[in-house]
Order: structure tokens, then C-alpha cells, then sequence
């Protein structure tokens, strides 16, 4: 079965693997693809860093153009509102001429008054420099023009003028231009064709650009008619021409003027300003400015200037002077943009590489937890044959016709059995404790032979090394309390064995006492401590008073607290009594190698031992104390040690339990090996030994089978008392049946003298059944043990550790007294008995012959047995109402196994339940709920299959084949809980 | 008297050999305890139920085995009844022979179920033998008018 299983669970580890397997291949990222992903950020980090630099380089641009645009407006506005300014006072000019030199007679204007009139209205012309008036002279008139004023008219080349229809000779002029006096302003081809087009149409008209006389500056000349007579309103071109008297013209002499106006403004080293004359649209005349052109060629801006003359046209061309500067804000904002980019990119790139990293181990982790997982069933099938395997053997160990001593060997070995199922199951317990789901269970139980039993486990080893191992525990226990037997064995084995295994001479000592019984003492003794001063002086010899005489980590431990444990007959806490809790402390003390002072905080965290070298030399993995702890705690007690190094440690827990009522005891779980033999009832023995707690120990186990003890120091004062009995026989001091003498007390010089004596002694008393004398030894050689037998040891040697049973079964042999062993196994039968008689109990099992033998152990007990061969057979059975007390039921069925049947019956049970009850089942006195206990009935011991039990319903589990304690435990355990249950 | 005691020194020796060979085991024992006044006949009952269900399973066995498709389901379902029932009586060898079979059967060993099959024949009629030698003893010793001694 267990192969089978271990298969199915095979095929769960393949078919998850295969789960993992395709959810793999839904990772978001695939590890590949990342390189070209972060490539394909980088280029677009490029492009989108790039298209920024664009757009705030183009925004650059367009503010640029807009700051040209407005100074090249701004430029062209002043030029020209001055240019119009200027024209317009040229204009009123030509109407003072008119008005003051024609229409006056006599003229009130001489050059003179001309001359100076104009030097001091300059400033409002501030781009003219200089003007002029000439008159109209016809060739008719120049003669007397000529002789008038005294002077010829002259051509521009200064040259007198030749014979023409008309001349315009300037009369007056402002001083700046007084060198084109009598100058006739006709014979220049620009100032002729002025003059022709001025007259024609009465405005002020402009010439285009051309080196001025004098200044060689270019410039432009503004000529305006002057009329003589006053012209009718919308004149022809003819009156016009008829009414010309002269011309009033002025010279701008652009260049130097418009480099004084742009001079006045802001900015003006930046950018290049050009002015062109642009009437003949195919030939750009510049007005101002180099003709070549230099500066920003990319950018410039042209604005219109208007002169005021419509024949002529002007435009002004502004530029940069230089390129526009890189911007620098740009590029940083863009390189800033790609290096956040960059780092962006770097950042989800690492993240991936993470979360890939991370999502890898994922996978491998789960890999590896399937793995763990299969090998955690692997783990448990095999802890569940092996136990099976084991279990099996071990029946084999139950004997049944074994001399005593042979019994207590096989008990012994029996109970080791035992104990490693225990611990297999134990181990499986483990991750119970670490997971935080033990429960404990409570049971009452008697915890003497629960340490005698782990005394057994470790009295091989312990008399290999030869070690006292020894176990005490105070009357004031009660005999049974309630509590886990299993989880407190498991403790004190746990203790124990550590002790054993790290003590190499000396003693281990384990005792219980009542919690607030042994602080009282202690407390009392600490003060009387402190009031005498008295105790401190104790240890002046070189034996301490410990069990073995070696010195103990903890002296509280020592004779001088014990004693008073031990003598305090009469201490009665009447809480104690009274309540139901009872609190144990339980110590262990050893003279081992102890607990280095580093170590000592770690002892309880799992896995740590003292330091490497530890676990080399002895063994273990370190995690008993962490359990021990554990366990203790659920236990509602505390652990702790005192330690010190080379010296030993002691370990001591407390426990709360309960008291259990004496009537109660039949419930209790029951080895055979508990029940002491009663044939010692009433004997006396007496114990020699030196040494106090060792002598107590021994009274303790004597005391359990019932006899008497008085403790002697030394064979020569058990002669003594012997011989005065002998002499005085008296009635009621009697002689003792046996003499328990310690063998290192025979051993010691001390008494070696008396040995002889001790052997003449014993045949003296023949008259009466004469005391047996008896060894107690830790170890022994086969010289010493003849040297025993010579001196009168002659019955037996008991080898230690001391156990009550132990004891029982060689007193038995030396008092041959074995005959009434037999008692103490019918009790638990008879219990089983009165428990099942009359009991209607449903069998369940398909096989036939197990069904038979099972219906014949549960009859024998008195119980009414009824059969069932199949699970659908039971529910047939068991369909409600029906009368069945109990129902053992096999798990391993064809068609409908006993979890699956035993689902069915709590479910059919359940709904019962659920229905409303009528009054007629209410008066069969029926329980209100129906809950048949199902025990299950199965070969398997672990205890996972008793947690599959327990999920689908059962009660409980007994082991197939049937065995006498087991069912036992098995009943007694629900019936119990039943009879708590019904008042 | 001397007859009495002779066989029941036989059956004593006999019922020890028993044991030491391994042909039984405690549970024998157990079984025997079982057996009281109410119920005189409980152990050759229980012993001859065994023996008709052994014959049944071991038929059935040698059928299954034969098929032409094996069905191990099947075999192992035998196999396990008749490990029950052989762990119930005690028959310890038996049961060791059947534990062995359901590995092979797990394994889908043909060959070796066939051979574990031959085995389990032969131990089956060993312990048959022995028991039904143990049986005819008893019956002697009764007959002679001797008490069965108990090996309890």
C-alpha cells in the first residue's frame, strides 16, 4: 500500500511540474527581447530629445523675428515720421516764399533774412541738410534776371549756363548750402526732372538717390513749387505750370542722417539696416547702407516707408548682424530630456532584469518546493513502512513464559519498541509543534513508571559509562494526574538523553516535586541561609552531597534542600489539596561537560549546540531543547537551566497539570509494566548507603512495591542494629528481609574489614527466614561480582538504574514470590470488560476472517457483535433509528471504503439532527444528537492516517490485528468521554 | 495418564516449533486467548474460515494471473484480503509471502507474482498442514480425556 501511494503521489509531483511548465510561458518579459528593448528606448529617447531641441529652437527663431520685426517697424515709423516732419516744414517754407516774396511788394525776403530764417528753423528738419529756393526764370526774362541781381546763371559744373527755355537759378539758400547759389538747379538731370514733376502736380516730390554736391553723401533732394498766384481748387496741370514762380528744394543727406537716427535707438549694434529706393522695381537703388550685404542672410524683414511722394517707393530691409547664437537652453533642456530619459530607461531596465531575476528564482524555487514536496511524502511513506515494519518485529518481542528477570529484559526491550515508535511518530510531530497545530492531549496518567520507562531507554548507556542515573519522585505527586504522558515522556527523555550523552562520570538525576512545595523549601532555606550563614560552609570536604558525590551546576539541588524535600512529611499546602491544578517542576541534573557561558542564550533556538565541535564529539542535530521548550510551554510551564561549565548543568521545567480522582484511575492509559506486583506488600528491607540522596532514591523505589525501608550509613551500624535484634528479639521490631547494600559502600576500605563478619553474621539467624542480601551497583566486573557472591552477596546484584519494576522482578526471583505476577494484567481486562459488556457493537470489514476474529476479541469483552462484510453494508445497518453502541470499522474496502462510508453516516446522522425531533424518539431517551462512535480499524500506526480518521468523522483507531491494550486504549478513550457526557 | 501427558508434551513441542519456525505468530496466540468456555470452538472456526477463503483467493489469484491482460488492481485486492485475513489468524509467513507479492504486484512483475503465487501456495499448505497436525493433537488429547495445555 505504501509503494502504491508513494506512486500517486509521483504522479501529483509530474503533474504540478507540468502546471509550472506552462505557466511559464506567460512571464510578461522574455529575458531576449530586453537588449533590443533598451535599444529601442535609447532611439527614441534620441528622437523625442531632438524634437524638443527643435521646437524650443524654432520658438527661439520666431521671437527673434518678431524682436526684428519690431525694430525694423519701429526704425522705418521714425525714419519716416521725421522724413514727413521734415517735408512738411519744407512745405511751410514754400509758403512763406510764396507769401513773402510774391505776394509782398516789395518782397520782404532777401537772402540774407532767407539765409538766417532758415539756419534757425534747421532743427526742424533734422534730416535736411540745407535748403534752397530757386525761381523760375523763362529764357525771355534772364537777361533782366541776370542784371537784377547782378550776377549769371550758371550750370551745375559752374559754368554759365547756355542758352535754354527755362531756368531755375537759386536765389536763396540756407548758409549750409550756400555754394549752389546762382546755380540754375535745371541743368542737373535729377533736380530738372524734380522740378518738371513737382510743378506738375504740387506736391512735394523726391529725387532717387545720389551723391550730393559738397558732402558726397547719397542723398535724396525734395523739391516743392512755389506758386505765384493763388491757384483755383482741383487745378489743372497747365494753371499749375502757369503759376510756378520757383522751387523750393532741400537736400537729405540720408546716409549721415539715418545713421544719426538709428544712432538714438536701442539695439542698434545688432542688427544691419538698409534703405533702398525701390521705384524701378528691377533696379534696387540703396539709400543708406553697403550695397554688398552682410550680417544674418537667413532673417530680415523688410518694412515701407512712404515719403510722402506716391511716384517714388522706399523700403527699409532690417537683418541681424550676426547668426543667431546657439541656444544654449535648448540643448541643456534637450540633454537633460535624454539623460532623464536614459536614466528612466535604466531604471525599468533594471527593474526588469529584477523582476525577470526574480521571477527565474520563482520558478526554480517552486521547482525546487515540488521537489522538497515529493520528497516530504517520499520522507513520510518511508517513516510510515518503516514504523509498519517495525511494529511488526516488535510484536514478536511479547513473551509470554519468560523467568522474571528474562520478563523485565523483554519488558525492557518491549518498552525500547515502543518508545522508537513513539518516536517515529514523534518526528512526524515535529512539524506539528514548528506549524503551531500540536494539540495536547489529557489523559490521566501515572508519571513513576513514565520516568521509569525513559530510565530503561538510558540505563544501557548510562551503565556503559558508568553513570548513576537515578530517579526520585516526591510523595506529595499525586499518583495520577492529567495530563499528556506522551509529550511529557518526550521532554524528560529529551533532557535525559542530552544528560547522557554529555556526562562522561558523575550522576544524572531526575526528580519531580510539587512546584510550590519545593520553592517554599527553597525560599526557607535561602533565608535561613542568609539569617545563619551557617549553610555556606558545607561543601569543605572534597564530596559534595549529590547523588553521586560529584558537585552539581545547581547545590539547591544538593542534600541539605533535599532533605527537607524529601523529610517534610507533615508540609501540606491546603490549596494544594483542595484544587484541581497541580504544578510540578521537574529538574535534571547532571555533572557533565555543561554550557559554555557564550552558548548559553542559544540553547533553546533550534539547530545550535554549543559550537561545532560539539555536535562532532556527540552528536544530534540540536533541536530537541527547542521541542522540549515548545512542549513545555504548551504544557503552561517554563524551562529552564542552570549551567556551569566542567561542573554540569541542571535542567528544570514546570508543568501544570491536574489532579485526578482516585476513582478515575481505571480510565487511565495502561501498560502492562505499570502495574506493580503487590507480593512486597509489608516486607522491611534495610538500605546501606553513605551517601543521603542516593539512599532516599532507593527508599523511594522500595517504598513504591510497598515494603518498608530504614536507612543505615555504613554495613558496621547495620550489624549493630542486626546483632540487637538478634539478642533481643523483640515482638515488634522485626527482621528485616533483605539488605540493599550500595557497592562502592562495600567496596571502600572503610567497611572492607567488616565483610567477614557480615558473612558470619548471616547464618546465625537460621531460626528465621534469613534476611537476603543484596548489591545495588552502578557497573560491575565479573571479578568483583565473584568477590560479591564470596562475601554474601550471594542472591542477587540489582544493576542501576533503580526502576520500581525492575526491582519487583529481581526481588521476585530472590524471594520467590513470582507466582502472583500475574494480577496486575487482569485489571485491564476486566475494565475492557465492564465497559463493553452488553455494548451492541457493528463490525465492519469485507474480510471474512478478520471480521471473525475481530467479533471474537469484542465478544469475549461481552459485547453484543453484529457483522457487516461491506461499508454500504453498514450504512444499511446503521440507517437511523437503530441501536448500535459502537461501530469498528476497516478502511481498506472495495466499492466503498470506511472514510467514505463513515462520511455517508455523519452526514446521514447530521440531517437526523437537523430535523426537528418529534415527541415519540424523545421518549425512548435517545441523546438528543446521534453520533454512533466509529473507530477505525487499521494497520497503519502513523498518525497521519489517525488525522484522516479523525477529518471524515471516526472517533479513534485501533490496530489491526486486534491487541488487548490497544483496543483498550481505544475504547476507554471514547467510552470515557462518553460517560462524561451523559450525566 | 502416561498417554495424556506424552501428547500433551507433543503438542507443547509441536506448538513451540510452530512459533520458532514462523509459521505463527503472537497473533495465534491472541487468537487462542479468545477462546473460552462461551465460545469452545472459536479458533478451528476462525481457522477453517481461513482456509475456505485462502482456496477461494488462491483460485481467484490463479485465475487473474492467467488472463491475457493482467489486472493488477485486481490481483493486489486479492492479495490484500488474503493478507488481512492471514495477519488475523497469524500466519506470519503467509502474510510475509503476501507483503512481498503486493510490492511485485505494485512493480507489475508478472513473472514474479506467478512465482510469488507458487510460493504462497506452497506456504498456505505448510501452515494448513501444521495447523490441521495442531487441530488433530488437540482432538487426541481431548479424546484421551487430557486439557489442551495453554500456551498463554
Amino acid at each position: 500500500m505504501g509503494l502504491k501511494k508513494q506512486g500517486h503521489h509521483h504522479l501529483v509531483a509530474v503533474r504540478l511540474n507540468e502546471k509550472l511548465g506552462a505557466k511559464r510561458k506567460y512571464t510578461f518579459i522574455h529575458k531576449a527581447s530586453l537588449p533590443r528593448i533598451v535599444v529601442l528606448w535609447f532611439v527614441f529617447m534620441c528622437c523625442i530629445s531632438y524634437v524638443i531641441y527643435e521646437r524650443m529652437d524654432a520658438d527661439n527663431e520666431e521671437r527673434r523675428k518678431e524682436v526684428l520685426t519690431s525694430m525694423c517697424d519701429q526704425r522705418a515709423r521714425m525714419l519716416q515720421d521725421q522724413f514727413s516732419v521734415s517735408v512738411n516744414h519744407v512745405h511751410a517754407l514754400a509758403i512763406l516764399v510764396s507769401t513773402f516774396h510774391y505776394y509782398k511788394n516789395p518782397s520782404a525776403i532777401d537772402q540774407e533774412t532767407f539765409a538766417e530764417y532758415t539756419a534757425q528753423t534747421a532743427f526742424e528738419r533734422p534730416l535736411m541738410s540745407g535748403v534752397a529756393y530757386a525761381q523760375r526764370v523763362v529764357y525771355s526774362e534772364r537777361e533782366a534776371f541776370e542784371r537784377e541781381n547782378g550776377w549769371t546763371i550758371r550750370t551745375m559744373e559752374k559754368e554759365p549756363s547756355p542758352v535754354r527755355d527755362e531756368y531755375a537759378p537759386v536765389i536763396f539758400s540756407q548758409e549750409t548750402v550756400s555754394y549752389i547759389e546762382s546755380l540754375d538747379m535745371m541743368s542737373g538731370e535729377e533736380d530738372r526732372e524734380n522740378i518738371l514733376r513737382a510743378r506738375a502736380t504740387g506736391k512735394a516730390v523726391l529725387t532717387s538717390p545720389f551723391r550730393l554736391l559738397g558732402s558726397h553723401h547719397l542723398g535724396v533732394v525734395l523739391t516743392f513749387p512755389v506758386y505765384k498766384s493763388k491757384l483755383p481748387p482741383n487745378p489743372s496741370v497747365e494753371q499749375r505750370i502757369q503759376a510756378t514762380a520757383g522751387y523750393l528744394g532741400g537736400a537729405f543727406d540720408v546716409e549721415s542722417l539715418v545713421e544719426n537716427l538709428l544712432g538714438q535707438l536701442a539695439g542698434n549694434q545688432a542688427i544691419v539696416v538698409n534703405v533702398f529706393d525701390v521705384t524701378n522695381s528691377s533696379d534696387h537703388l540703396i539709400m543708406y547702407g553697403h550695397q554688398y550685404q552682410d550680417g544674418d542672410m537667413s532673417l530680415n524683414r523688410v518694412s515701407m516707408l512712404d515719403f510722402g511722394d506716391p511716384f517714388r517707393k522706399h523700403k527699409m530691409v532690417c537683418r541681424y548682424l550676426q547668426k543667431a547664437p546657439t541656444s544654449w537652453t535648448a540643448i541643456t533642456t534637450a540633454f537633460l530630456c535624454f539623460v532623464i530619459g536614459c536614466l528612466v530607461g535604466y531604471m525599468i531596465y533594471g527593474t526588469a532584469a529584477h523582476i525577470i531575476k526574480v521571477q527565474d528564482d520563482f520558478h526554480e524555487m517552486q521547482e525546487l518546493k515540488v521537489r522538497a514536496e515529493a520528497a516530504d511524502v517520499a520522507k513520510s511513506q518511508f517513516l510510515a513502512t518503516v514504523s509498519h515494519e517495525i511494529r511488526t518485529p516488535m510484536n514478536g518481542v511479547l513473551d509470554t513464559n519468560l523467568s522474571s528477570t528474562q520478563r523485565d529484559y523483554a519488558q525492557t526491550a518491549q518498552a525500547c519498541g515502543k518508545a522508537l515508535i513513539t518516536l517515529i511518530n514523534e518526528v512526524l510531530d515535529r512539524a506539528k509543534i514548528e506549524a503551531g497545530k500540536l494539540e495536547l492531549e489529557a489523559v490521566p496518567f501515572d508519571l513513576r513508571p513514565i520516568l521509569d520507562d525513559v530510565l530503561s531507554l538510558f540505563s544501557e548507556k548510562s551503565r556503559h559509562k558508568g553513570l548513576e542515573l537515578a530517579v526520585f519522585v516526591s510523595d506529595k505527586v499525586p499518583e495520577i494526574v492529567m495530563g499528556d504522558p506522551g509529550r511529557f515522556r518526550q521532554v524528560v527523555t529529551n533532557l535525559v538523553g542530552n544528560s547522557v550523552k554529555f556526562t562522561e562520570r558523575g550522576h544524572i538525576f531526575v526528580q519531580v516535586h510539587l512546584a510550590e512545595h519545593a520553592k517554599a523549601v527553597i525560599d526557607a532555606k535561602a533565608e535561613s541561609c542568609l539569617n545563619g550563614g551557617s549553610g555556606v560552609v558545607l561543601s569543605s570536604g572534597s564530596q559534595f552531597k549529590t547523588l553521586s558525590g560529584c558537585e552539581s551546576a545547581d547545590d539547591r539541588t544538593s542534600w541539605d534542600t533535599f532533605k527537607y524535600l524529601v523529610a517534610d512529611e507533615e508540609f501540606r499546602v491546603a490549596t494544594e489539596e483542595t484544587s484541581q491544578n497541580v504544578t510540578l517542576l521537574i529538574t535534571v541534573e547532571d555533572t557533565g561537560i555543561g554550557i559554555p557561558l557564550s552558548a548559553q542564550e542559544q540553547v533553546f533556538t533550534p539547530f545550535m549546540q554549543a559550537d561545532s565541535s560539539t555536535s562532532r564529539n556527540y552528536g544530534g542535530t540540536g533541536i530537541g531543547l527547542s521541542i522540549s521548550k515548545c512542549l513545555v510551554e504548551l504544557m503552561g510551564g517554563q524551562i529552564n537551566f542552570i549551567s556551569r561549565p566542567q561542573v554540569g548543568s541542571t535542567f528544570s521545567f514546570t508543568a501544570a497539570l491536574k489532579r485526578c480522582e482516585k476513582n478515575a484511575i481505571g480510565d487511565m492509559k495502561r501498560l502492562p509494566s505499570d502495574d506493580l506486583p503487590i507480593a512486597f506488600k509489608g516486607l522491611k528491607a534495610i538500605v546501606v548507603d553513605g551517601k543521603p540522596v542516593r539512599a532516599a532514591v532507593t527508599r523511594y523505589h522500595l517504598k513504591r512495591l510497598g515494603i518498608l525501608v530504614e536507612v543505615v550509613s555504613s554495613i558496621r551500624m547495620t550489624l549493630a542494629m542486626s546483632s540487637k535484634n538478634g539478642s533481643l528479639r523483640s515482638k515488634n521490631e522485626r527482621q528485616p528481609d533483605m539488605i540493599l547494600v550500595e557497592k562502592d559502600l562495600w567496596m571502600s576500605g572503610e567497611d572492607g574489614s567488616v565483610n567477614l563478619r557480615l558473612q558470619e553474621w548471616k547464618p546465625n539467624s537460621h531460626t528465621f527466614k534469613s534476611p537476603k542480601m543484596i548489591l545495588l551497583a552502578t557497573s560491575i566486573t565479573g571479578a568483583e561480582f565473584e568477590n560479591a557472591k564470596q562475601v554474601g552477596f550471594a542472591d542477587t546484584v540489582i544493576m542501576k538504574p533503580l526502576r520500581a519494576s525492575m526491582l519487583a522482578a529481581c526481588l521476585q526471583q530472590v524471594l520467590e514470590t513470582g507466582k502472583k505476577a500475574q494480577q496486575g494484567k487482569d485489571n485491564g481486562s476486566s475494565f475492557l470488560k465492564s465497559l463493553l459488556c452488553g455494548k451492541k457493537i457493528l463490525v465492519v470489514d469485507d474480510n471474512r476472517v478478520n471480521r471473525r476474529v475481530a467479533a471474537g476479541a469484542l465478544k469475549k469483552f461481552g459485547a453484543d457483535v453484529e457483522c457487516a462484510d461491506s461499508g454500504k453494508a453498514a450504512l444499511a445497518l446503521l440507517q437511523l433509528p437503530h441501536d448500535f453502541d459502537a461501530c469498528f470499522m476497516d478502511i481498506q474496502m472495495p466499492e466503498m471504503d470506511g472514510f467514505e462510508a463513515t462520511r455517508l453516516i455523519r452526514r446521514m446522522e447530521m440531517k437526523a439532527n437537523e430535523q426537528p425531533m418529534n415527541g415519540g424518539s424523545t421518549a425512548e431517551g435517545r441523546e438528543a444528537e446521534w453520533h454512533v462512535p466509529i473507530l477505525a480499524m487499521t494497520a497503519d500506526v502513523i498518525h497521519a492516517t489517525y488525522d484522516e480518521c479523525l477529518k471524515c468523522g471516526m472517533d479513534g483507531y485501533v490496530s489491526k490485528p486486534f491487541e488487548e491494550e490497544n483496543l483498550y486504549q481505544a475504547v476507554a478513550s471514547f467510552f470515557e468521554s462518553k460517560l462524561n457526557s451523559e450525566p | 495418564m502416561d498417554v495424556v501427558s506424552q501428547l500433551q508434551r507433543q503438542f507443547v513441542d509441536f506448538t513451540t516449533s510452530l512459533y520458532h519456525e514462523g509459521f505463527l505468530d503472537d497473533q495465534f496466540t491472541q487468537l487462542q486467548k479468545l477462546q473460552d468456555e462461551s465460545n469452545p470452538e472459536f479458533v478451528a472456526e476462525v481457522v477453517s474460515l481461513f482456509f475456505e477463503d485462502s482456496e477461494n483467493l488462491l483460485n481467484n489469484l490463479a485465475n487473474a494471473l492467467q488472463q491475457q491482460i493482467v489486472d493488477y488492481k485486481q490481483v493486489d485486492a486479492h492479495v490484500h484480503q488474503f493478507k488481512g485475513s492471514s495477519s488475523s489468524i497469524g500466519a506470519q509467513r503467509v502474510k510475509n509471502v503476501c507483503a512481498a507479492f503486493r510490492n511485485l504486484c505494485e512493480g507489475k512483475n508478472l513473472d514474479g507474482c506467478i512465482r510469488c503465487l507458487q510460493q504462497l501456495k506452497l506456504e498456505y499448505s505448510l501452515v494448513k498442514s501444521k495447523l490441521e497436525t495442531l487441530f488433530r493433537l488437540e482432538q487426541q488429547i481431548l479424546a484421551a480425556g487430557g486439557t489442551v495445555p495453554s500456551m498463554a
